[in-house]
């Protein structure tokens, strides 16, 4: 079954909910209410730049104090002959693809956390320990925690990661978008790092402009389409690439929001606890009627 | 219409071959559970990144849920629809329910990891998680269902309230309270019988709600807006034939006679129920059109139609067929199959279902996280058969000669 048709299923059971639910889209409020668009930060990665060096992958374990082998140790390129993912003992990694045709260099591109502006994991977790910031980062909070894994299992991405070997405080670990250097005006750690600008921060709705202007420059060298900006409602993370990106190790995502489905259900269901009391009150009344019924009965 | 002895407890012996047997699972069970509380989760189970969830929360959680469904099916059924015919089968079906989610909630912490957090969702609310509703859910129902039982605790005690040593004293003090609590318990049940029947209701749709957030991560097959109601319909359904399951497991176990009466009823019952439940299965794969991945042969298009062949379809059949629900087997072999199905679809939707993007092999439960599993059912069984032999809670049918009035007090 190819992936298309797959996706229209999703439409079409997305279409579905606003029956089952009975409510619209706009009941649906964001989960975080500090949340500010305007203020978003982002980071668009051109992976057309990428020399696939990984001091990114250092850089993010230094700034984590993430046990680490030394830097020059990074300049092993035999790692790309697997696909790795980001996990909880490392938050960003590189995998590498072959080039475009005619085109000598691989393709190489770096995960982390995309920090969706309606983010699957905040919406799903059971205690709120995840967290949507107004300049869109999104953090972990282990406070709260109580490891149900329940964020791994609502999150497009594949990206929360879980310490199973621990016993006590395990935790969730995934990019937080290197939330304590930015609040003081640092850059995050990757994107310090990086020798050849593939990574460039900024407030995301500028880095969606640069992003469509590079394509413009220069059509062949770009696939048109910017990753991120509107999958799953868009991300804080944005990706260019010569290849789609479905090819280069990310989803096929339709548009709508993760969450979207789940919370106008949860919502429907429990609109301000008028369904459960009306169950209440009916199943009580039928209950009534009955006895009475009964009593009447046993009394002829 | 049987007529009914009061309810008391069974008088026999504890141990036979059987019960040794259940005790080996049990300890075997109980042997990994340790080793996972002091090693942690990834030493015993073959959970990953890749695959969070795994049978401790497909069959253990959501399965303990769906079989406990005969507690509020039968509450509604008894004392909602006021079937007094049926009284004689709600205290065990309550038994099973309030064990059941015990276990739910035993089988929740196990697989948390940072168990001793199970407290957090009390004062950390997410009104936007469906895990959240059913956690909050789940923990109210497991105190209404410990509350319906106490007028059995009660019953027991008054009037034979011997506490050892100087504590003797009290005897009458404790007496007098368990009267007391009887009494406010009578009046007030019905706010707790409906209680419970609002919030499996609420629970048992919500926990079909959970898969709902991983998208494309859960094959077509079984990722529909409308599962919250294919649970709530599957719940309603499998509740009467655990009850007829259990029903003649332990009339067997105990050579007491089958309640043969009550369970026809029951079994009348089912068929509808079943019907129901497989229209809006049928309805949602047809206007979804997700039939298409039933027409290629492979693990995941086998498990649907076994699940809705063997789980729905030739039960209903049988549920149909007078013959059929007359005999004590054939009640037996249809209700299994309800159970059956019932169990493959929650597998289904947690585990089967479940496609990460990323995965490179498959999740395949451990030998540990099975040996945990089969624990906790062995060690509920055990519980049960103690629990019936200690309390007023099976009330066998009555020879026809002396006929005296069944009372449903406190029940
Ligand atoms: S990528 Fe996953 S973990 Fe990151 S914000 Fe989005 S849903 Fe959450
Ligand atoms: S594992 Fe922790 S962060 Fe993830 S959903 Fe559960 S409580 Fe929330
Ligand atoms: S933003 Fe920070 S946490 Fe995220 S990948 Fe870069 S260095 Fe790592």
């Amino acid at each position: 079954m190819p992936k298309q048709s797959r996706r229209d299923f999703f439409k079409i059971s997305a279409a579905l909910t606003a029956v089952t639910a009975g409510v619209t889209s706009t009941k649906i409020k964001a989960e975080s209410k500090d949340y500010i668009p305007d203020k978003a930060m982002g980071v668009l990665i051109d992976t057309t730049v990428c020399i696939g060096c990984r001091k990114c992958e250092w850089a993010c374990k230094v700034a984590h104090d993430m046990p680490t082998a030394p830097l020059e140790s990074y300049d092993n390129r035999t790692v790309f002959n697997e696909m790795r993912r980001p996990d909880h003992t490392a938050l960003t990694v590189i995998n590498e693809f072959p080039g475009k045709e005619l085109d000598r260099f691989p393709i190489d591109v770096k995960y982390q956390c995309m920090h969706c502006n309606t983010p699957a994991c905040v919406s799903a977790c059971i205690v709120k320990a995840f967290h949507k910031h107004p300049n869109g980062t999104v953090t972990w909070d282990g406070s709260k925690c109580i490891g149900c894994r329940y964020c791994m299992v609502a999150c497009p991405f594949q990206i929360p990661a879980f310490e199973f070997d621990k016993a006590i405080e395990p935790d969730i670990k995934k990019c937080d978008f290197c939330f304590e250097r930015t609040k003081i005006g640092m850059l995050p750690a990757c994107v310090e790092i990086c020798p050849n600008e593939v990574l460039t921060y900024g407030k995301r709705e500028d880095l969606i402009n640069i992003a469509h202007n590079r394509i413009e420059i220069d059509p062949d060298k770009y696939e048109n389409h910017v990753y991120g900006e509107f999958e799953v409602g868009g991300t804080s993370w944005l990706y260019l690439a010569g290849k789609k990106m479905p090819e280069l190790g990310m989803p096929d995502l339709p548009r709508a929001t993760a969450p979207g489905v789940s919370e106008s259900i949860q919502h429907g269901l429990f609109a301000y606890f008028v369904p459960p009391l009306a169950l209440y009150a009916v199943l009580g009344g039928v209950m009534w009627i009955n006895k009475n019924r009964k009593n009447s009965e046993t009394e002829e | 219409m049987e007529e009914h002895l009061k309810p008391m407890p069974i008088k026999q012996k504890f141990l036979t071959p059987g019960v040794w047997a259940l005790i080996i699972i049990a300890a075997f069970g109980m042997t990994a559970l340790l080793l996972r509380y002091i090693l942690g989760i990834g030493a015993i189970t073959n959970l990953s990144n890749q695959y969070p969830w795994g049978i401790w929360i497909g069959l253990d959680v959501a399965l303990g849920v769906a079989l406990a469904a005969g507690g509020f099916t039968t509450a509604a059924l008894g004392h909602i629809l006021h079937k007094d015919k049926y009284h004689a089968i709600v205290r065990p079906a309550l038994l099973t329910a309030a064990l059941g989610y015990t276990f739910v909630a035993v089988s929740v912490m196990t697989d948390l990891g940072r168990w001793y957090y199970i407290w957090h969702p009390l004062i950390m609310w997410n009104g936007n998680s469906a895990l959240f509703e059913v956690g909050i859910c789940v923990m109210i129902y497991l105190t209404v269902l410990y509350i319906e039982f106490l007028p059995i605790v009660a019953e027991r005690f008054i009037g034979k309230v011997n506490l050892p040593g100087f504590l003797s004293a009290f005897n009458n003090s404790v007496d007098r309270f368990l009267r007391f609590l009887d009494r406010v318990l009578d009046k007030t049940m019905f706010i707790f019988i409906i209680a419970g029947v609002v919030l499996s209701c609420l629970h048992q749709s919500s926990l079909g709600t959970l898969m709902i957030i991983s998208g494309q991560k859960m094959h077509p097959l079984w990722q529909t807006p409308v599962l919250p109601l294919l649970f709530l319909l599957s719940a309603i359904s499998v509740g009467f034939p655990m009850v007829i399951f259990e029903s003649i497991i332990s009339s067997r176990s105990f050579k007491l006679k089958p309640e043969t009466d009550i369970l026809r009823g029951l079994a009348d019952i089912i068929g509808p129920l079943l019907a129901i439940y497989l229209a809006f299965k049928i309805g949602d794969m047809v206007i979804r059109k997700s039939f298409v991945y039933l027409m290629e042969v492979n693990t995941v298009s086998i498990l649907y139609t076994i699940e809705l062949v063997v789980g729905i379809i030739i039960p209903l059949r049988m549920f149909f067929s007078r013959t059929l629900t007359k005999s004590i087997p054939g009640l037996f072999i249809a209700s299994s199959l309800v159970i059956l199905g019932v169990l493959l679809n929650r597998l289904n939707n947690f585990v089967v279902a479940y496609t990460p993007p990323y995965a490179t092999s498959a999740y395949v439960p451990s030998v540990g996280e099975i040996l945990v599993t089969l624990g906790f059912v062995a060690l509920e069984v055990l519980i049960y058969r103690a629990a019936v032999m200690f309390f007023p809670v099976i009330s066998q049918p009555k020879p026809a000669a002396s006929v005296s009035k069944y009372s449903a007090k406190g029940v």
